[in-house]
């Protein structure tokens, strides 16, 4: 990585609209992560955080404004944008013809990776799967297909990670284990991005935090600045007076 | 092309081999049992061209429908169901280029399409060993003609959302455009209507120049056919290239 990398955002928003029929799904948003950044994104439900994350993805386009991951504008540059990012969906989405470790090793050829099978055994290892590598996705719990979603995002050691509600539906034991080990991603430079309703766990892990409201942001600051300027004792006191006071 | 793209081909070949049962064993069967019924109680009665018996005439059009039909419903099915299950975004989140997704899918289904027809040929062969008039035209109708038949696949997988309009697909385009085809029947024995509208439609081409690859004869000439299937295979191409970059109903 040379030193103008280096200092790139890894996520790089600008003027985002975005419209499903009459509804503004995103009206104008700007946000810029750091490198580096533990990040939440928060929202009541129907925000706009999926319709975002999404358009970030790839997995949907912009009526207008730009997206940039590591620098790579994701419709353009979208082969170098698609690999710096690694999402773990919100919907608990699987493939039934495979196996765990099939479908790992299918998603890292996706990222053009042929053997991958010891970072593919240390993801295992980390999200608790390693004796379920050979079973099919279909017979899988809610909570051991989330973690395969997980696995999966992280195939190509992505320096941007995204994690649209990760936690849903995963128990207390396993929901330590994953923060431990996103924590440890963290602390090795990967820039993590994380949507949730949990917002003791956002409290816990991040250092910024950005309120999205019906498609705008109503606060993007570090999340120690929101508790002072609310004077809140914790997030969830911060974020119930805040969505509050712009609703009415 | 890539190892995304090699990877892709795989999965979506693999996806139709751990079904075949579904995907390779039940067209071979529905294929033989047209073949035992219209061979059967035709063979005696009917001859299409001189000296060419019913038989020798039938089996390569059910052939070639067999591979036509099945090569459109591997890539539609195979899309259809990852965008029902929601599992296609696995493939949209990968850096793979509208050309690599496409031609992955053509691919295979241009596979399994060719595994059923020698499947269904060889069997079939059993029965009435065929005659083989040019190996070249055959194979070149069994490449464009499954090249054909997964695009437009492709194209129906990326219009459809749900399975009933990949049912409406099957049932009003892909099962008239099979039948009505001249699998069973020359054009010719056709009234003066129904010859015109199949002209129309690139199936008959696709399994008239097959078929002469096996008897030497033919209802147009091969090379028209060639044109026709070809030419509608690249716009097909074209289309369904041009609404993949679009983004239309996949990355909406
Ligand atoms: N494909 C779509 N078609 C129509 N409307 C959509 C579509 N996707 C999202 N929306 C609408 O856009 C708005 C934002 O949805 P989105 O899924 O981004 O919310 P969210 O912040 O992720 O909510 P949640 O916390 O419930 O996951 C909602 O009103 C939703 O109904
Ligand atoms: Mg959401």
């Amino acid at each position: 990585m040379s030193s103008q990398e280096r200092s790139l955002p890894a996520v790089e928003i600008r003027a985002v609209q975005k419209s499903y029929g009459a509804l503004q799904a995103l009206r104008g948003v700007d946000l810029t992560i750091e490198q580096g950044e533990f990040f939440a994104l928060l929202g009541p439900n129907g925000a706009g955080k999926t319709t975002l994350i999404s358009i970030l993805a790839g997995l949907a386009r912009a009526d207008a404004g730009t997206l940039r991951v590591m620098g790579h504008e994701v419709v353009q540059d979208y082969r170098a944008a698609r690999r710096a990012l690694g999402v773990v969906p919100q919907e608990l989405v699987f493939d039934p013809f495979f196996s765990v470790r099939e479908t790992l090793r299918i998603q890292s050829g996706y990222f053009g990776l042929r053997h991958n099978d010891d970072w593919i055994d240390e993801i295992l290892e980390n999200l608790h799967l390693t004796d379920k590598a050979e079973v099919n996705m279909r017979t899988l719990s809610g909570g051991m297909k989330r973690r395969v979603l997980i696995g999966q995002a992280l195939v190509h050691r992505p320096p941007v990670i995204v994690l649209d509600e990760p936690t849903a539906g995963v128990d207390v034991e396993l929901r330590q284990t994953l923060w431990k080990f996103i924590r440890q991603l963290n602390g090795a430079g990967h820039t993590i991005l994380l949507t949730t309703h949990y917002l003791e766990e956002a409290e816990a892990l991040c250092q910024r935090v950005a309120v999205l409201h019906k498609g705008q942001l109503v606060a993007c600051e570090r999340i120690s600045d929101l508790l002072l300027g609310r004077q809140a004792a914790t997030l969830e006191e911060a974020f119930v007076g805040l969505i509050r006071d712009v609703e009415t | 092309m890539g190892v995304g793209f090699t990877t892709l081909l795989g999965k979506e070949v693999l996806r139709f081999w751990k079904v075949s049962f579904q995907t390779l064993l039940a067209p071979l069967i529905s294929t033989l049992l047209y073949l035992v019924v219209f061979a059967q109680v035709l063979g005696q009665r009917v001859s299409v061209y001189p000296g060419v018996g019913y038989a020798a005439f039938l089996v390569p059009g059910l052939v070639m429908m067999a591979m036509l039909q099945n090569a459109f419903a591997n890539s539609s099915s195979s899309l259809v169901q990852s965008k029902v299950s929601g599992s296609l975004v696995f493939v949209l989140l990968a850096p793979l280029s509208e050309i690599e997704f496409f031609s992955a899918y053509v691919l295979a289904a241009m596979l399994r399409g060719l595994l059923v027809g020698s499947v269904v040929l060889v069997t079939a062969g059993f029965f009435f060993p065929p005659q083989i008039h040019s190996l070249l035209w055959i194979l070149v109708f069994c490449f464009l003609a499954t090249g054909l038949s997964g695009a437009l696949g492709v194209l129906a997988g990326v219009w459809a959302e749900k399975f009933d309009q990949m049912a409406a697909w099957q049932n009003f385009l892909i099962l008239p455009l099979t039948f009505l085809s001249g699998a069973f029947y020359s054009l010719h024995s056709l009234p003066p209507l129904w010859h015109f509208i199949s002209r129309f439609n690139p199936f008959f081409y696709a399994i008239d120049g097959f078929r002469y690859g096996f008897i030497g004869a033919s209802d147009v000439s091969p090379w028209e056919s060639l044109l026709i299937v070809g030419s509608t295979g690249l716009a097909l191409s074209w289309a369904t290239l041009a609404l993949l970059r679009s983004g239309w109903r996949v990355r909406p």
